[in-house]
């Protein structure tokens, strides 16, 4: 063993790195490692995942080329343009961008409670720091139970805050009447008193304490809504139902694309990158009935899809 | 004048009385707590170390493989073996409608076709012939099983549909369900699918990281001691190196993982993840314990052994190496062995050098990423699905095995050989 040991700190300077490492997102991790342990059954290498958040992870991965840097990361949004930059300043230019599917941003509360309906607005007026600021949610509108407002909510640095500031404060804010009154970031901030809680990165903690007390209602990806259906259940938005074809169809209102970037310098450096790329977007992955879907991954349309496979085919970067 | 002396005298008694009991309040508050602690644990944990199984009769049909008794391992590692396990289940059960077929095959788990090819690559003449094998159910069924997800509620919101429940009982009745010991959660790393997921891998992390540790604290630790002990004159610098060590012990373990991640990592470029660059963040915190353990039982070991050395004409190195440091090994190594449980249980200063991460592949040396037990605890706790709750509270069930272990270790160590004079 002493052997072993000093053996392997000899070789330090030497060594080549032949496992695949991945960073980003905690919501495209539970899929990642799926495929991750696929690819490692076939190969015998099993690439590394970090969960480090989607933010954490574009850090980590425009950082540089070579093997000191991840090879890939996994994103709940698109890359930004100041995190392209940062990549070009590194020498990390050409990033293939690969769309994996869907998501759904579930607004759940406890099964035992009463199912309820949602619009983007009411739910703008609850949370915005800069509304009405309501503690009830029949103060927000008078078709609502009379009910404290309880929310837990995912914390700034993760991507899900990112889609639902977008895809609810926003538009809530524009409903309002008040978007160009406050602008992007005035609407976008949640109040800081009991009403709204940041329960940081946590999912499972979420769901036990939705289970435990119906009055809370909690925020996160569709898979932990899907995996705990025993115990929580998603509210309708706008009368539509969270489910695999409205998010599909992006009919139900809180959808995204998840995402995750790969390093073209690295490819047929570090072994397996093509083959993880290729196992992620194969049929027996995500399509119609891939694993990924029961894991709570939401296909793309057939068109999306084969764009994404000839990215992955011909490893087109994307425009920095 | 009597009167008020005795009632006097009943105040103290009674003040006295009742400080005993805030005394005796206090001890079983905390032995309460860790009473309850150890029970959750042990009660959701003790589940996730039987396995459900179903009996399943498997046809090695060589032809459908495309393999003969001849052919090379890679050739069987290349044969559809899922497809062969599907096959078989399916002709067993032609009574199921063929939109079934994708529940019934949901019963077993992923590893199913995996066990089958390890069996024909070590045993080729296994093929042709016809098996009763017990088959790893999956994690819904071994849920439902359990009694871990609740069986009577409506059928969308229950892991198992009303199809899979009924096989279930169906082969619950024929008596082919059986559970067996859970050896997968001792020997594989970790996985996605609770069934097969297993502490092997964070285990052997663990040890790489600690071994690293102990190599570079154990003997920097023992040498800094006698310097500072027998060598250091009494001045202002070595009392602020003093002062520092001590306080070194008590800063908060994160600082050490920020320090690892700027340092070791980025400046030095180590690589990420794996155990060389743990064991050099937690030999830092353990550094200080060893140190302060080490000069203790220097400073034990009575004068006189070192003047009678010296009086034999031994150098002071030889005094040093052939007495005082082997009657102060046991405190020393006592030191060592608390301060690397410490180690084992430490989470913070990991996270910040990317080992908090899915490692599949068991590590088989230090350079080679990994997790420790503590993470590998973490990262179940926040899986989503349901069977990862019974493999935490066995993961911190393993936890505070390994730290019991360790620290009687130390117990025996001190008892057995210290001495006292």
């Amino acid at each position: 063993m002493l052997a072993a040991l000093t053996a392997s700190l000899v070789a330090l300077p030497l060594q080549a790195r032949d496992t695949i490492q991945i960073v980003g997102s905690s919501t495209v991790y539970p899929f990642a490692t799926v495929v991750a342990e696929k690819l490692g059954k076939k190969t015998g290498k099993t690439p590394v995942i970090e969960s480090t958040g989607t933010g954490g992870g574009m850090k980590l991965f425009c950082a540089g080329l070579g093997t000191g840097h991840p090879d890939f990361t996994n994103a709940s949004r698109a890359i930004k343009s100041s995190e392209k930059k940062l990549c070009a300043s590194n020498g990390v230019t050409d990033i293939i961008e690969i769309i994996v599917g869907n998501d759904g941003i579930a607004f759940a509360n406890s099964a035992s409670a009463n199912r309820m309906n949602f619009t983007p607005l009411q739910l703008w007026t609850a949370m915005a720091e800069h509304g009405p600021k309501p503690s009830t949610w029949k103060e927000v509108d008078s078709s609502l139970p009379d009910m404290p407002i309880r929310i837990m909510a995912p914390p700034p640095t993760s991507g899900t805050r990112d889609a639902w500031n977008s895809l609810i404060m926003k538009t809530g804010c524009k409903k309002a009447g008040k978007y160009d009154e406050l602008g992007k970031k005035k609407c976008n901030s949640f109040r800081e008193d009991v009403a709204v809680e940041e329960a940081g990165e946590n999912d499972t903690l979420i769901v036990k304490r939705l289970a435990a007390d119906p009055q809370y209602f909690g925020i996160f990806g569709f898979s932990f809504l899907d995996q705990n259906r025993d115990q929580i259940q998603g509210s309708t938005i706008n009368g539509v139902e969270i489910s695999l074809d409205n998010i599909k169809s992006y009919k139900y209102p809180i959808s995204r694309p998840l995402f995750f970037y790969a390093k073209k310098a690295h490819v047929g450096v570090i072994p397996g990158m093509r083959e993880y790329m290729n196992e992620f977007v194969s049929d027996s992955a995500v399509g119609e009935y891939g694993y990924l879907m029961d894991r709570g991954l939401v296909p793309l349309e057939t068109s999306t899809l084969s764009k994404v496979r000839s990215n992955v085919k011909n490893l087109n970067p994307i425009s920095m | 004048m009597a009167g008020s002396n005795s009632s006097f005298l009943k105040g103290r008694y009674s003040a006295e009385k009742r400080f005993k009991l805030y005394g005796v309040f206090a001890v079983s508050l905390a032995l309460g707590a860790v009473i309850f602690l150890l029970f959750t644990i042990f009660s959701t944990g003790y589940s996730a170390f039987w396995r459900t199984e179903f009996q399943v009769e498997i046809q090695f049909n060589g032809d459908y493989l495309g393999i003969t008794q001849e052919s090379s391992d890679q050739e069987v590692r290349e044969a559809n073996f899922l497809g062969l396990f599907r096959k078989n289940l399916a002709e067993q059960n032609n009574d199921v409608p063929r939109r079934e077929l994708r529940k019934l095959f949901a019963m077993f788990s992923e590893s199913a076709a995996d066990d089958l090819r390890e069996m024909v690559i070590t045993n080729r003449s296994i093929l042709g012939t016809t098996q009763k094998l017990k088959v790893l159910a999956s994690s819904s069924v071994d849920m439902i099983v359990k009694g871990q997800a609740p069986r009577e509620i409506e059928e969308k919101r229950r892991v198992l549909n009303d199809f899979q429940l009924g096989l279930l009982d169906r082969w619950t009745a024929e008596g082919r369900r059986s559970s067996s010991f859970n050896h997968r959660f001792f020997t594989n790393g970790d996985s996605r699918s609770p069934e097969l997921a297993g502490l092997g891998g964070a285990i052997a992390g663990s040890f790489w990281t600690l071994m690293v540790c102990l190599i570079l604290s154990f003997p920097m630790g023992v040498a800094a001691a006698i310097y500072l002990e027998e060598y250091a004159p009494k001045n202002r610098l070595t009392e602020i190196i003093e002062v520092n060590i001590n306080n070194l012990a008590a800063v908060p373990s994160i600082i050490f993982g920020l320090l690892g991640l700027a340092v070791i990592l980025n400046f030095f470029g180590l690589p990420r993840s794996t155990p060389l660059v743990g064991g050099i963040v937690l030999s830092l915190m353990t550094l200080p314990t060893i140190i302060i353990a080490c000069r203790a039982s220097l400073k034990a070991v009575p004068p006189s052994i070192r003047e009678g050395a010296l009086a034999m004409g031994a150098s002071k190195m030889q005094t040093i190496l052939h007495h005082v440091l082997p009657l102060a090994m046991p405190g020393t190594l006592t030191g060592t062995i608390i301060g690397l449980a410490q180690a084992l249980g430490e989470t913070a200063p990991l996270l910040m050098i990317g080992m908090f991460a899915f490692v599949v592949d068991i590590p088989a040396g230090p350079l080679e990423s990994a997790t420790a037990l503590p993470v590998q605890v973490y990262l179940w706790a926040e899986s989503s699905e349901r069977g990862y709750v019974e493999l935490t509270a066995a993961g911190i069930m393993m936890i505070l095995i390994f730290m019991a272990l360790m620290n009687s270790f130390a117990i025996i160590l001190r008892k057995k050989f210290e001495r006292r004079w």
